[in-house]
């Protein structure tokens, strides 16, 4: 793999720190003056599954992410390289300890209708995310984020209009926080907070989002959605940075199976496709310049189950879950089973994290025959071995790459270590309800940022975390997780936190991820360098070949 | 007649309704959530939720409110997954898309099969039959999972003719490969099951007697033995038809087609209740009157056959 295809994301939150006055050029498709642009500006993007709800208030996913994206607009965007940029808001300012933060917006913002964004959109579309009777999934985003008053609306105990963000005119917002945050600027390119036009949600109801109903303040306006084949959207002529938009017209093609994604990428049928599993270093090798692997904002762990329910004795002594999170090899997990730039994992929190150091693991440091020799001393000082075997169920979610993973470690436990491991596999759903149950022993997991700092992955071993499949409890990394929220530095915090659940073991990380597409060559302007991979379609353009 | 039609439609009603409890009780009984993915939510907003979409009820009042709505209002209800649009638009979508594809394969599979079933029988033993046995043999052992990378490999890949999926609105050129994808087995069966059986209908001795009485072979084919031979062939069309109009889960998924047989899939494994049950409604309904087809048409085919 070259090394160059392996861009690494820089992190700047430093910058971000103690500012007053925060605004920037915006960013938009950057186009060289010398670059020939190609006739047809049409950009094709292969979604794995169905566009589910084109509501910024209610999507979930990541491919309905990316369109609510280029048709909706929130205050700030991710650039290029994944940093805060000014989108509908232009600037803002925020007060010494970071918990009020008013937004300037702009003069030039519209709605695909004409008519001005204001202030009031961000503040409806706000109060109907946390609105109970919006019932999105994603309510507890903004209390996540640090929203007043934001859990308490979602639980019903206030009225929504107690939320901690007003509009003081037209053009200005202030956002009140509960607890000081330096990231917040982070999050507002998440969906959740995009403004929602009031007129037509009230209008339309749950048809609103049809395309003869919709308005949106994005680049680009929705004109077909054909759930399971393809949702179209061309260029929003009423979006304030309409003029340096390239792309007139983007699809993202529903094809459900990656090797006929491929077949249609080759064809021609689409720009951009993901890379099926195992295939990179082929395809890398016939096709080197349309082969891509850049860092995902994603950890592959093992849960273990740390409550009393777990089945398994065993897996109560910490130091069998130690030997056996050691005993995984991680580089031929890496490099022989997934063979897609993916990065072994001995800690949770993704490296490339904004602003997060990783702090140092010691496994990390060893090679892998010390690993496995202090395995196997934990497990004789556990009181298992060869001529006491363990035997462990682990259960995973039917798919391939699932159980190559498994099948791999059970060897590597088997050889090593005298264990036996039981693989179950089972429907997705019933996975997330087993894990949920906290009836299993070892299961699979992952967990991918919602937004780009360390809480989004740190948060999970808090022992009142609804994500806590581990039912993880360690008071200190309790008390850590909450200084954090108003720490100078939360690193020092984190590191803390990494290295409590390093000794702890109540997941074993495996790797992180990289996303593996394939791309033509004249489409420019991805943004290689954002580890959440937030692309926005007027931030691209065809080159003519 | 009538009155055979209004008995079947009768006993139609409390079928779909069983259809429905079962169905509903069997979702229930499943694990998993149509809420959660692999994000969990805090317990306040699966309580909205829940309170938004009525689960918060007693499973047997959802039941009711549900049978009651379906019957009375033809509302299928809100889908959980596709949380901006209804069980109603999902079916008003994806119907028509595999109703398009599916019946063009039903009239090809049948009209194709049917005639090398015949050409077969009536030449058989010749290298015709042989190439209609050895064309629908083949045809036969390859699943439409085969078939459909395969045509793609050579009409979008390597003749760049056909686009490799998609519907685009039912433009002819989308429509081709589901088409024959979805008809090629289907049609291989018929055939088979058409020469088997016109091969004994012409061992038979009205047969004998007509070709004995002097008359040209083609009318001995066409006005005497095709009729009754077709009887076995009709009876497997009625499920063939179903299972082609709505959708095979194959096709759809393969081609990116946006018909039923996707969101039908989806629906089950993200415990979308509300689509799971209305398509389940459609396939029964669809089911059931194609049963009803197939009986009026044995009673046409052969007179012996009393309603």
């Amino acid at each position: 793999m070259k090394n160059n295809k392996i861009v690494g994301a820089v992190a700047l939150a430093a910058a971000l720190l103690g500012a007053t006055m925060l605004s920037g050029p915006s960013f938009a498709a950057n186009v060289p003056a010398d670059a020939k642009l190609a006739s047809e500006q049409v950009f094709k993007y292969r979604v794995l599954d169905n566009i589910n709800a084109i509501d910024p208030q209610i999507v979930e996913d990541v491919d309905t992410s990316s369109v609510v994206r280029s048709l909706f607009e929130g205050l700030y965007n991710s650039g290029a390289d994944g940093e805060p940029v000014p989108g509908t808001a232009e600037s803002y300012t925020v007060n010494a300890d970071n918990t009020v933060y008013t937004f300037k917006i702009r003069d030039t913002a519209k709605w695909s209708n004409g008519d001005p964004v204001t202030a009031g959109d961000f503040v409806y579309a706000w109060q109907r995310a946390v609105d109970p009777a919006t019932a999105s999934n994603y309510a507890y985003f903004v209390g996540l984020v640090g929203v007043v008053n934001a859990d308490d609306i979602v639980a019903g105990k206030t009225p929504v209009t107690d939320l901690g963000v007003k509009a003081i005119d037209d053009k200005t917002l202030e956002v009140t926080l509960g607890f000081s945050s330096p990231w917040f600027i982070r999050t507002l390119s998440h969906a959740t907070l995009f403004p929602a036009p009031k007129a037509v949600i009230e209008a339309k109801g749950i048809d609103w989002t049809k395309a003869e109903n919709i308005v949106s303040n994005g680049a680009y306006t929705l004109t077909e959605n054909t759930p399971g084949e393809r949702v179209v959207a061309k260029r929003n002529p009423n979006y304030w940075d309409n003029e340096h938009t390239v792309i007139e017209e983007v699809q993202w093609l529903t094809i459900n199976d990656e090797n006929q994604g491929l077949t249609r990428w080759r064809a021609g049928e689409v720009d951009q496709t993901d890379v099926p599993a195992g295939q990179y270093p082929a395809l890398e090798a016939e096709l080197p310049n349309e082969t891509y692997s850049v860092p995902q904002f994603c950890t592959y762990y093992f849960s273990v189950n740390m409550t009393d329910k777990q089945p398994n004795p065993a897996l109560a002594d910490v130091k069998v879950r130690e030997a056996l999170s050691l005993a995984i090899d991680r580089d031929v997990i890496v490099n022989g089973v997934l063979q897609g730039g993916q990065l072994a994992a001995y800690s949770f929190t993704h490296p490339l994290t904004a602003g997060f150091t990783v702090p140092e693991i010691p496994a990390s440091k060893m090679t892998q025959a010390e690993r496995d020799a202090k395995a196997v001393e934990l497990m004789t000082a556990a009181g298992y071995g060869k001529d006491k075997p363990l035997t462990i169920n682990y259960i995973y979610n039917t798919s391939e790459a699932h159980k190559k993973i498994a099948t791999v470690v059970s060897q590597m436990w088997q050889e090593k270590l005298g264990v036996t491991l039981n693989l179950a596999d089972m429907e997705f759903q019933t996975l997330l309800d087993t894990r949920h149950s906290k009836t299993y022993e070892l299961a699979r997991n992952a967990w991918c940022g919602d937004y780009n700092e360390a809480s989004t992955f740190l948060s999970l071993l808090d022992s009142k975390s609804e994500q806590n499949d581990q039912g993880y409890a360690n008071a200190d990394v309790d008390k850590w997780l909450g200084e954090s929220k108003t720490a100078a530095d939360p690193n020092v915090q984190y590191t803390e936190i990494e290295a409590q659940a390093v000794k702890d073991v109540p997941i074993m990380p495996i790797y992180f991820y990289a996303k593996v597409f394939m791309q033509k060559t004249n489409v420019k302007g991805w943004p290689f360098d954002d580890v959440e991979q937030n692309w926005y379609a007027k931030d691209l353009y065809k080159v003519a070949e | 007649m009538i009155a055979f039609i209004l008995r079947r439609l009768a006993v139609a009603i409390p079928t779909l309704l069983v259809l429905v409890i079962i169905s509903f009780i069997l979702m229930k009984l499943a694990p998993g959530n149509p809420f959660i993915g692999e994000k969990t939510v805090p317990q306040a907003v699966l309580d909205n939720i829940y309170a938004r979409y009525g689960l918060d009820k007693p499973e047997w009042q959802q039941l009711l409110e549900y049978v009651y709505n379906v019957v009375f209002r033809f509302d299928f209800g809100p889908s959980f997954q596709y949380r901006d649009r209804t069980v109603n638009d999902i079916i008003a979508q994806g119907f028509p898309v595999t109703f398009t594809y599916g019946a063009w394969a039903f009239l090809v599979a049948t009209l194709v099969g049917v005639a090398l079933g015949v050409v077969a029988a009536v030449r058989q033993n010749s290298w015709l039959d042989y190439l209609s046995v050895g064309f629908t043999v083949g045809a036969q052992v390859i699943p439409n999972f085969v078939m459909a990378p395969i045509l793609v490999l050579v009409f979008t890949l390597w003749l760049r003719w056909l686009p490799g999926g998609g519907w685009n609105n039912g433009n002819w050129t989308n429509v081709i490969m589901p088409v024959i994808a979805l008809a090629t087995s289907y049609l291989a069966s018929i055939a088979r099951i058409t020469r088997s059986s016109m091969l004994e209908v012409l061992g038979s001795n009205y047969i004998r007697t007509a070709r004995a009485k002097g008359l040209p072979n083609w009318q001995v084919i066409f006005g005497h033995a095709l009729r009754p031979a077709l009887l076995p062939v009709v009876s497997y069309l009625g499920p063939v038809f179903v299972g082609m109009v709505t959708g095979s889960v194959v096709i759809d998924l393969y081609f990116s087609t946006g018909g039923i047989g996707q969101a039908f899939v989806n629906s089950a494994l993200n415990r979308d209740y509300s689509t799971i049950l209305g398509i389940t409604i459609l396939l029964g309904a669809l089911t059931i009157a194609a049963n009803l087809v197939v009986d009026i048409l044995y009673a046409w085919i052969d007179p012996k056959i009393q309603l």
